[in-house]
């Protein structure tokens, strides 16, 4: 039933035109060419022509080849055996492991129905105290890692895959270097996390098309996951590769751009990946935390400008650290006052100190005296960046609490913190 | 359906291409039928015997040669009593009852009724067989809520018709004939509770539509007295993301002054309307005394639900507010936000291979986005009673920029301006209303010259502020750093203002007369100190206090002695008023 075709109409970067009949939109096809078999998906039917986007790249194609329709979307294989594994954007083993074909779900389906979530109201620890003290993540939040090339964003993502509070951990690397993918490949094996860990990954080097993928596929089988009860954490590196790779393949099949080249439609793109983030009710969740690089350290480019406005806030990586001021959690009121009752005092408190902390430290580089309340805001800078905002710190969010506290005692008097009395009498060191 | 038969001839995104044998009209809903499911969509452009339609659902699937059925019907939405308190998608599809038929998802070709055809209602005729009537006037009502709701004579009959027969007082579904009318050649027609009426055409079976002049609270000060919204104005309120938008819109959800609420979540995040959907039944309405969700419906399209059901979402959402409009009722509009609805604009025109206009928006933009405002509007109606449809838009300007085309042609057909700023939400002053950018051409709740005064205190300040960031504290006069101080008082204690707290939220009109004029006689007095210490000291008291007053319910025993330990502090300062400000007061 699945028909051959042996003529190829038009070859444009990754896109190939073939005359057929009966093709369904969206469908696959597997093409074979002198460097082996690659999959393509349909991406647009004119009459008989039909557009093809080759996974493997239009590279070597030849109009002789031949392209035979499949006659299914795309879809992954979702079963426990995907524990532990490595796939690439077409769904092939990227270890040694044996190919998964059993239990195929479609990617990118539809969304959920808005009435069927619950409101996110569960805290999922971390155990970095910038995240859980400061910016606390919820379970079913959709959260930004905002940072520019060179931070260390993908050190950061697999810190969170081994110390989260997650039943699975599905990881998507979208034009990843090889070192980053062998670096998290050791990283979660030595961190022991790899065995509730999926990783999904497209690196540089790999055709376009394919990391246009690793969203949906990593997405597809979070759902599946969650719904089995699972507690699923998506992590997502780098978006602005997506967001690139959307724009390459809008480009070459000639779509208007809208925004620095970008196509027109990336809000809604990006939304119907962001948006897979969710509670059900009576059922698992899915978070995700997404690293989003920023061309320039500019929030206004197109791609961190539109994940804004999609996601519940963002983590902003600078320096090295998780800058309390640009970053936010929009969900945090939902749940930091059901931990402890000095959390949200604690959190306000600290900042608010910090700030003045910034603010002297304007000063002194300026010229100007010190004064001795300067003194103790300078020292308190200090021990805060060390002691709370290394990224190294794993500490429950009790314990790092206590350690906020500690650091208060150490630098100030009770009076001089503005925290309420009634907490500070039961939480200051003795 | 019609006799037209159609095929599939090309899929490109949500965009079909369809080969049709018969009459096709512009804007008509028709279904394209695959692997047994049927997927409706709208005709949006003709040419030829090839029409363009966009589906409202995902297109995966599709194949060239799959047969297209057209249904002669414009996209409509019912009307009827049993909408308000619902949660519709952008085609009027109750989203409760989809989850009940097909679960977590919202899988593609499943249509749900939107009004119960099962449920009676008590119907009371008002109208007696004889009587002479056009559309839009009604010939009895229900009880829906807290609200009697109007049986209307179907807007989209032209002309005059005479009442034949009416049922008697008793209860019936929406479906059942509850009346049969004649038109001039007496032809006859039946009547019953429900019935369509297309969503892009406004409804306008009103006698006259008159100038916006009675304000609508909102309850938030900034506004209500500084940039006012009139009961059928518009108002539009851009900023950048994170800047407190969302957050606005829900506090003037709960709190405005008004009958109705529609609540257009137009590609938006699925966990506010969440949120919305949580909270309300739980609160209660201060005008009615039952739930806020018996005076709201809500149109949800969240941004990953499919684009050309956002762009329908806007209008089922307008449609629904001028209906209730119709019994006389004042109705508040909240969409949020345009700039997706916009965008959804774009992604279709790309699709049809338009010419763009700036930033790849098609041409039409502006002329879309002004007669989408233009719906709301303040008319009297046939029997003499007045409504209205309010219409607040959000827009969510690229990386803030307003000067992007949808904030730059919203801008141009609304009545009110509410610019949020970045700076002011990062420094955690909400509402981030920019008050140096906002504007309102609507009348304040507060005397406009008090107003006047006020701000021109506070621009004196901002410049006083601009002006110390250079030369410092050292190199600024005293009365200067007073200004200062007055304006940052005005700034703390009236515009910012905190909705999450159940009193400070919901400010009324009373209230806001009055603090406003305990305001200006602070800001009115000129004092006799010598050092900015002391001035900073006495207006910090000054503002301490009155954030405690402002948390204290009006007129309550605290209130007053809040109120006190203000005028004591006050008289402590020694000010002398100014002649300006006596006579304002």
């Amino acid at each position: 039933m699945n028909k051959v075709y042996n003529r190829i109409e038009s070859i444009t970067g990754s896109v190939i035109t073939v005359r057929a009949e009966g093709v369904r939109y969206n469908e696959l096809a597997e093409i074979t060419t002198r460097f082996g078999k690659s999959l393509a998906e349909v991406n647009k039917i004119d009459g008989d022509i039909v557009s093809l986007q080759v996974f493997a790249g239009g590279r070597g194609v030849s109009t002789g080849d031949e392209v035979r329709f499949l006659g299914h979307e795309m879809e992954v294989s979702f079963s426990d055996d995907l524990l532990g594994r490595i796939f690439n954007g077409s769904g092939e083993p990227r270890d040694n492991g044996p190919a998964l074909h059993e239990n195929l779900k479609p990617i990118g389906g539809p969304s959920v129905n808005p009435s069927k979530r619950i409101l996110a109201n569960r805290m999922l620890r971390t155990n970095i105290p910038m995240i859980d003290v400061f910016n606390t993540l919820v379970v079913s939040q959709k959260l930004p890692i905002f940072s520019i090339s060179g931070e260390p964003y993908n050190q950061l993502l697999a810190r969170i895959a081994m110390q989260a509070d997650a039943d699975v951990i599905v990881l998507g690397g979208m034009g990843l270097k090889y070192d980053d993918f062998l670096y998290f490949k050791e990283t979660l094996g030595n961190g022991g996390a790899l065995s509730k860990t999926v990783m999904f990954i497209h690196t540089a080097a790999d055709p376009t098309v394919e990391c246009i993928k690793i969203p949906d596929m990593v997405l597809a089988v979070a759902e599946q996951f969650a719904l089995q009860d699972k507690d699923v954490l998506v992590l997502l590196t780098d978006m602005t590769n997506f967001a690139d790779s959307l724009k390459e393949i809008a480009i070459t099949q000639e779509q208007v751009p809208s925004n620095r080249g970008y196509p027109g439609d990336l809000y809604s793109q990006l939304a119907s990946r962001y948006e897979k983030a969710v509670d059900f009710a009576g059922s698992g969740s899915i978070t995700i935390l997404a690293v989003t690089t920023m061309p320039g350290d500019d929030v206004t480019h197109p791609v961190p400008d539109n994940t804004g406005y999609i996601t519940e806030g963002q983590y902003y990586l600078k320096d090295g650290r998780i800058e309390p001021f640009g970053s936010l959690s929009r969900l945090k009121q939902n749940v930091n006052d059901k931990t402890r009752k000095d959390h949200r005092a604690l959190m306000d408190g600290m900042i608010r100190l910090y700030s003045d902390y910034k603010n002297t430290l304007e000063k002194k580089s300026m010229g100007f005296m010190m004064t001795k309340w300067d003194e103790k805001l300078l020292k308190y800078g200090e021990l805060f960046e060390t002691k709370m905002m290394d990224l190294s710190i794993n500490i429950p969010l009790e314990q790092a609490l206590d350690l906020g506290w500690e650091i208060l005692a150490d630098c100030f008097e009770k009076s001089e913190t503005g925290i309420k009395s009634e907490l500070i009498e039961e939480f200051w060191p003795k | 359906m019609t006799d037209t038969k159609g095929r599939v001839a090309g899929i490109n995104g949500n965009m079909v291409s369809v080969e049709f044998d018969g009459n096709v009209s512009m804007n008509e809903v028709c279904y394209v039928v695959t692997g047994g499911t049927r997927l409706k969509s709208e005709v949006i452009r003709i040419r030829g015997n090839m029409a363009q339609i966009q589906v409202y659902e995902m297109t995966k699937g599709i194949a060239a040669g799959d047969p297209v059925e057209f249904t002669g019907d414009l996209l409509s939405a019912e009307l009827g009593p049993g909408l308000l308190g619902q949660v519709y998608d952008g085609l009027q599809n109750p989203l409760p009852l989809l989850a009940q038929k097909a679960g977590w998802f919202l899988e593609r070709g499943v249509y749900v009724n939107p009004l119960d055809t099962e449920k009676k209602w008590d119907f009371t005729p008002v109208a007696r067989p004889g009587d002479r009537l056009r559309a839009g006037e009604y010939i009895g009502t229900v009880p829906e809520g807290a609200f009697t709701h109007k049986i209307f004579i179907p807007f989209y009959l032209l002309g005059t018709y005479t009442l034949k027969s009416i049922v008697p007082a008793g209860a019936y579904t929406i479906h059942e004939p509850i009346a049969v009318i004649a038109d001039e050649s007496g032809k006859e027609t039946e009547i019953t509770m429900s019935f369509r009426w297309p969503v892009k055409r406004a409804i306008n079976c009103y006698a006259e539509r008159l100038a916006p002049t009675e304000t609508m609270e909102t309850k938030v000060r900034l506004i209500d007295s500084f940039f006012p919204v009139a009961k059928g104005g518009t108002y539009c309120i851009p900023g950048p993301f994170g800047a407190g938008k969302t957050v606005l819109q829900h506090t003037t959800s709960r709190y405005a002054d008004v009958d109705i609420v529609i609540i257009a979540a137009c590609g938006e995040r699925a966990g506010e309307v969440v949120e919305t959907l949580t909270e309300f039944p739980e609160l209660t309405d201060p005008k009615t005394g039952r739930s806020l969700m018996e005076r709201t419906v809500i149109i949800c399209n969240t941004s990953s639900m499919p684009v050309a059901s956002r762009e329908a979402s806007v209008y089922t959402a307008v449609t629904l507010a001028e209906y209730y409009r119709q019994m006389g009722l004042h109705v508040l509009l909240l969409a949020d936000s345009t700039s997706r609805w916009a965008q959804a604009l774009r992604e279709m025109s790309g699709r049809l291979e338009e010419i763009p206009g700036e930033e790849a928006f098609p041409a039409y933009l502006e002329s879309y986005i002004a007669s989408f405002y233009e719906r709301a509007g303040y008319v009297r109606l046939p029997d003499g009673s007045f409504g209205s449809v309010t219409i607040g838009g959000t827009v969510s300007p690229a990386g803030g920029n307003f000067e992007e085309p949808v904030t730059q042609a919203t801008l141009k057909v609304v009545g009110a301006f509410h610019g949020l700023s970045r700076e002011r939400s990062d420094a955690r002053k909400y509402p981030a209303i920019d008050p140096l950018i906002s504007w309102s051409k609507y009348d304040s709740v507060v005397p406009e010259e008090q107003i006047e005064y006020c701000r021109s205190v506070m621009k004196h300040g901002v410049e006083v502020g601009s002006m110390m960031k250079v030369v410092g504290e050292e190199g600024t006069s005293l009365s200067d750093f007073v200004t200062y101080l007055k304006s940052e008082l005005l700034d703390a204690v009236y515009f910012q203002q905190n909705s999450f707290d159940p009193v400070d939220a919901d400010c009324g009109v009373d209230r806001q007369r009055y603090v406003i004029r305990k305001l200006l006689r602070i800001l009115g007095s000129t004092y006799n100190m010598k050092e900015k210490d002391e001035a900073r000291a006495y207006f910090n008291s000054l503002r301490q206090k009155f954030i405690d007053w402002n948390y204290t319910a009006f007129g309550s025993d605290d209130f007053k002695k809040r109120e006190a330990e203000i005028d004591e502090i006050y008289t402590s300062g020694d000010g002398k008023m100014d002649a300006e400000a006596e006579k304002l007061l």
